[in-house]
């Protein structure tokens, strides 16, 4: 289904850490918020980087 | 003048953030003093976290410098160094040294190269010298001239040697210069507001505390 290896998929948990962590510290100054924040980044970009991820296939599979 | 802004803003929508003095603001509970603002934003941009490591905010500092630079030394691995110069001549345009220039300090060896390739290049021919060679073992050096995208060249020779990884170095690095712009402005001006989204969540979830914060305020 990939033309890619799903190794190079590895190549996002590095930079999905970064964001979100910096997305999370450069919005608030407690800890724990910034945590909270950084989670709720990551989720939300990795849904959104699903749902692209889904429609591609299936436009693939279409196409 | 800066601080009536935001308590303004603060009225408008959720106070996440409000100012005590010129220098010192209110965020999340803490009480913060940014101190020298532009030193602070400088610092940040040769060194990411030096700027809140000057401010005193040592938490956010390590969490900076560790996730930035970790994202811009792998993306300098992944694309075997080469992934970071500045060029600005026809068939090479690296606009992604834009961005990558966020880093600050980190990116600035790629000027000193710049220079010294433009130096050694015929303006009229568009060819490097023969005995041209780049400071540090060729560290953030642009490729030799003449770049065209129809030939053979150096930046062809890398991507060859690093396929997607030459794709993805460039990325990180560009992403990591980003993520340092936030960095600069949160060591400016302190963090920036809460996304709307975030904000109906929690105002959904504690409306006493928002009530209370705008009666304060």
């Amino acid at each position: 289904m990939l033309p890619i290896s799903p190794s190079y998929l590895l190549y996002y948990l590095p930079l999905i850490i970064a964001i979100a962590l910096v997305f999370g510290g450069t919005r608030h100054e407690n800890t724990k918020l910034i945590v909270q924040h950084a989670l709720q980044t990551g989720r939300w970009i990795t849904g959104f980087m699903g749902i692209i991820f889904i429609v591609v296939c299936i436009l693939n599979w279409l196409l | 003048m800066d601080g009536q802004k935001r308590d303004s803003r603060a009225t408008n929508k959720k106070p996440q953030m409000k100012a005590d003095s010129e220098n010192t603001i209110l965020v999340d509970g803490e009480r913060i003093d940014l101190r020298n603002r532009a030193l602070a934003a400088l610092l940040a941009w040769l060194v990411p976290g030096a700027g809140h490591f000057y401010q005193r905010r040592y938490a956010k500092s390590i969490l900076f410098l560790v996730c930035i630079l970790s994202a811009w030394v792998l993306g300098f691995a992944l694309g075997g160094g080469h992934v970071v110069y500045a060029s600005w001549v026809p068939g090479d345009k690296r606009w992604h040294y834009v961005l990558q220039a966020g880093m600050g300090g980190a990116a600035l060896p790629a000027l000193i190269q710049a220079n010294l390739i433009k130096k050694a290049t015929d303006p009229k021919t568009g060819v490097t010298s023969d005995d041209y060679e780049p400071y540090w073992g060729g560290f953030m050096a642009p490729p030799l001239r003449p770049v065209r995208e129809s030939e053979a060249d150096e930046v062809s020779a890398w991507y060859a040697r690093r396929g997607a990884g030459y794709e993805m170095g460039t990325w990180y690095t560009v992403i990591a210069g980003l993520l340092n712009i936030l960095v600069i402005y949160d060591a400016y001006g302190g963090p920036l507001s809460v996304p709307i989204s975030g904000r109906k969540k929690e105002s959904g979830d504690k409306p006493k505390d928002e009530n209370s914060e705008k009666a304060a305020t």
